[in-house]
């Protein structure tokens, strides 16, 4: 149980996808302007992530690893997030409008999120069990949205300061999430 | 034919400063703030995205038609992931070491903006010599930027560079810059640096224009901001 809980607080805070990984910097740069779409962009991310490590795992220790096929897991992590993406797209379509409605938006842009592929590899990289790695991809996907609402309050105050033409837009965004980061790096050491 | 010259030549430096993918395109952010610590782990993963850039170019532009618009992506990704398998197997041969330091980031990049982006931009409208300059030029491109994010985050956070140790800045790093914080402060000052030198509006946005996704963005109806 112990470990459980330090492998969800290390993927939200001490590990953060975002702020000390850099994976999926795109749509933390590009989604984060409004409060609704960074949280609405999380809560997908954070859906794929955990869709994805329950059907790559299998696929990995069950298929893979007994026929000695596991070079091939790039090529099939990425169709499987690719098809899961598009899967959970028209069911979302079909079942549940108004959700679809909110998220709908984000979906297609996650297959191209480093994070998710970046979750599902990690997972076997550090040995993890099935279990361990769903709370990592909740953890990950977690510690994303976290990012991005933080993140999304701090371009709020940004666009209405007066800000050396040179720097407007991207670099200065760019040396705020640095300082967002450093902000992070207080939750370094919290675990032994 | 020698407008034809003319043009292939565009194609090949127009990546390197007009249309750099990183610093003026603001693609594939993430492997250019995760591996620049080193200046020697950006030269490595920028050879090693322009070799997986090439391979995938050459090939999406000699099948473009032949797969159907319709599953063109999944196609692309199955090409970009055996390409990225390929560099795995021969960076762990050759080069264990640069295999090691750039760990996950190898295989991640199969979601690498900048492949995708001139797969469905570039390779599956032009002819394979055109790609394949193409994707010389913004592998060069690419390269570059990460060597240079990777040259200031060494000299500054680490005080050496490619194994000479600076003098001053040896005994008194910055140990910042070579943490995550420092990668995101380096690249925002970099790309100022790029907006103030090539005397243009800067871009206040996150392009769509270079963004993979914007087909689907539109027709669903957001906006990616």
């Amino acid at each position: 149980m112990k470990t459980m809980f330090v492998i969800l607080l290390s993927a939200m805070l001490t590990d953060n996808f975002v702020l000390s990984k850099f994976m999926g910097i795109c749509p933390f740069l590009g989604v984060s302007k409004k409060l609704d779409s960074a949280s609405g962009m999380g809560l997908a991310v954070t859906f794929v992530m955990i869709c994805a490590t329950c059907v790559t795992y299998p696929i990995h220790h069950g298929i893979l690893v007994p026929n000695e096929l596991e070079y091939f897991d790039t090529v099939v992590f990425i169709l499987v997030i690719a098809l899961f993406v598009q899967l959970v797209e028209t069911m979302l379509k079909k079942c549940i409008p108004s959700l679809y409605k909110s998220l709908g938006v984000y979906l297609p842009l996650i297959t191209t999120n480093c994070a998710v592929l970046g979750v599902t590899v990690l997972n076997i990289d550090n040995n993890y069990s099935f279990a361990q790695s769903i709370v990592n991809a909740l953890g990950g996907g977690l510690g994303f949205m976290l990012a991005l609402v933080i993140f999304s309050g701090v371009r709020k105050k940004l666009e209405y300061a007066d800000i050396p033409e040179t720097f407007k837009g991207v670099p200065s965004t760019l040396i705020a999430a640095s300082i967002v980061s450093v902000s992070f790096m207080g939750f370094s050491g919290l675990f032994n | 034919m020698a407008e034809n010259k003319n043009s292939l030549g565009r194609e090949l430096t127009k990546g390197i400063i007009k249309e750099n993918p990183t610093l003026v395109m603001l693609l594939g952010m993430c492997p250019t703030l995760a591996v620049t610590t080193q200046a020697k782990n950006g030269i490595g993963m920028g050879l090693a995205t322009t070799f997986v850039l090439l391979g995938s170019n050459i090939v999406i532009s000699l099948l473009r038609k032949v797969i159907p618009d319709k599953v063109r992506i999944p196609a692309f990704i199955v090409i970009i992931a055996s390409f990225v398998t390929l560099i795995g197997f021969l960076l762990e041969g050759y080069l264990p070491d640069l295999y090691e330091s750039l760990g996950i980031y190898l295989t991640l990049i199969t979601v690498n903006c900048i492949i995708f982006g001139r797969a469905e931009m570039f390779a599956s409208k032009n002819g394979v010599v055109a790609s394949a300059c193409d994707a010389i030029g913004m592998g060069i491109g690419f390269t570059l930027a990460l060597f240079l994010m990777g040259s200031v985050r060494e000299i500054i956070g680490g005080g050496q560079w490619l194994g000479m140790s600076i003098p001053v800045l040896h005994d008194n790093p910055m140990l910042l810059f070579i943490m995550p914080a420092g990668g995101f402060f380096t690249l925002g000052m970099i790309i100022a640096l790029v907006n103030k030198l090539s005397n243009k509006k800067p871009p206040l946005e996150l392009g769509c224009k270079g963004c993979p996704n914007a087909a689907n963005c539109s027709k669903n109806g957001g906006d990616c901001q």
